[in-house]
């Protein structure tokens, strides 16, 4: 099977007036179709500038990134990005929120917005469509912000630690629900955190990066034997500790 | 809905009292102040030929209506603040986008903007009259001149201090530089719009008066600079009053407008 994106030997280096700070140095790796990657690595590694590499907004100075064998580029419709916090804008109800990348898009089309109402109804937004974003719960506003960003269609999703702004409770919820609606659509992801056992509860493959300059330090599979795979089932089988145990030498090896 | 508790009642009774207690005070303070100033014309404590007194301004305003055509006066420096008022809006709004759109532009323009809203702009009224004329035109530009550089700055320093992870919100859903204007930055920008109007709304009065003084035959500007040169300070006295006026219901409006909005999401 062909992977759908190559990360190649990718090297950048934050540049400012007091000097220049390399910040990811050689990263390769590869994504399978329908594969759930997560990549964790200590704060101010560059996990996040690579998520926006990723998704075209940076330039790689050197090395390549290819999605299906061709370069990404900036505004890549085939990339959904789903930031640290939901970003709802006030001003706009929950329904016109969701609609934001469409109407960017001007791709306002039937077939589209009848995928909106599907996603509303199966997320349990649709009773609140017209409420404002402040109206909502923080785990509903984070599924409307989902909402936004698979409303046009994707074939690869980033998450850039969407769950970070919640709290405890709700997060595992969130993630668990995030989780369940990904793996249904065989949504292939990158998750890019610094929680762990939310790394492991998610993910197919867990890439560990060292501190900056970032490199691959490791790739650990994930395998939990668990036939439905939910973030909070995952959490309770019986080699999960196993694995936090590994990942968490491995973040300390040059701590 | 439920009865609300007796606490509930009590603490709303005492909340509306407090309002109707800060209203009445307000009212009291108002006629006391007239009431003292009347008082003391009459009985000849202030002079008042210099000083004026509620009833002769009174009766100022009621010969100034029938005879010097008072509600023209009014009617023109309201028209040339108005105008003046949508026109800073307008072009305060323009040139801020254009400054957020062309960052390298605005560093260049920057330090222009901070003289030319650090200048008084009483000096240049002089100027303008000497420039475009003594007329309606000359009084509007005046008007505009004390608003519009502030309102450009902080229009943009507004556009700026947006949450730059709103614009990347909107890159990563593909869209470019016009989807941040119209999607974030200017519905974000409404009700920092709304208070900059609040505040430039007098100023523009305070620039057309100035246009008025030196260079109007008609407004209240000119009325208050005739009533000092023929010494009829009970004309400038009435002017005064109705500017004050003018002011409050302006910034009135434009507040209620703001309130209104601001309940509204």
């Amino acid at each position: 099977m062909k992977p759908l994106l190559e990360v190649k030997d990718v090297c950048l280096s934050y540049h400012t007036l007091s000097g220049e700070t390399p910040a990811l140095s050689h990263i390769s790796f590869d994504l399978m179709p329908g594969e759930f990657l997560a990549i964790v690595g200590p704060s101010g590694c560059g996990k996040s500038t690579l998520l926006n590499l990723i998704c075209g907004l940076l330039t790689a100075e050197q090395g390549s990134i290819l999605m299906d064998g061709v370069p990404v580029t900036r505004g890549n419709a085939r990339i959904g990005y789903m930031l640290q916090k939901d970003y709802l804008l006030e001003w706009r109800s929950i329904y016109k929120n969701v609609l934001l990348g469409l109407e960017i898009r001007h791709e306002l089309t039937p077939e589209k917005l009848s995928y909106i109402e599907e996603m509303l109804t199966a997320y349990g937004l649709d009773k609140f469509r017209n409420a404002r974003p402040s109206q909502l719960s923080g785990g509903m506003r984070q599924r409307a912000a989902l909402i936004r960003t698979l409303a046009l269609k994707p074939d690869l999703l980033l998450l850039d630690e969407p769950f970070s702004a919640l709290d405890y409770q709700t997060r595992l919820h969130v993630s668990d629900d995030i989780g369940r609606i990904l793996s249904k659509a065989h949504k292939p992801a990158i998750l890019v955190t610094h929680d762990i056992s939310e790394a492991i509860s998610m993910a197919d493959r867990v890439v560990i990066l060292s501190r900056r300059p970032a490199t691959v330090q490791r790739i650990v599979p994930i395998d939990l034997g668990l036939t439905a795979r939910t973030p909070l089932a995952s959490r309770n089988a019986p080699g999960f500790k196993t694995y936090f145990n590994l990942i968490w030498k491995e973040l300390n090896k040059n701590a | 809905m439920h009865e609300p508790s007796r606490a509930q009642r009590q603490y709303l009774l005492h909340k509306k009292r407090e309002k109707q207690l800060i209203t009445v005070s307000r009212v009291f303070l108002f006629l006391f102040f007239l009431g003292i100033w009347e008082l003391s014309a009459d009985r000849g404590w202030i002079d008042s030929f210099i000083f004026g007194s509620p009833s002769i301004i009174g009766e100022t305003f009621v010969m100034m209506c029938k005879e010097q055509g008072l509600f023209s006066h009014i009617g023109i420096t309201l028209a040339e603040t108005l105008i003046s008022f949508l026109l800073v809006v307008v072009l305060g709004v323009g040139a801020a986008v254009v400054l957020w759109a062309f960052p390298r532009l605005s560093r260049v323009l920057e330090p222009y903007l901070v003289v030319l809203n650090s200048l008084p702009k009483s000096a240049l009224a002089p100027l303008l009259i000497v420039w475009l004329g003594a007329n309606m035109q000359t009084i509007i530009v005046a008007g505009m001149s004390v608003a519009i550089f502030g309102s450009i700055i902080n229009l943009y320093t507004g556009f700026c201090e947006i949450d730059p992870e709103k614009r990347k919100l909107v890159a990563t859903l593909g869209g470019g530089k016009k989807d941040e204007l119209f999607k974030i930055v200017l519905p974000s920008s409404i009700p920092l719009l709304l208070s900059v109007m609040k505040v430039n709304i007098g100023l523009c009065l305070v620039g057309v008066i100035i246009g008025e003084f030196i260079g109007a035959r008609k407004g209240l500007g000119y009325l208050i600079i005739y009533g000092s040169q023929t010494f009829k300070l009970s004309w400038m006295l009435t002017a005064i009053i109705i500017l004050c006026v003018i002011a409050m219901v302006l910034y009135g409006v434009l507040s209620m407008v703001e309130k209104r909005y601001l309940k509204k999401i």
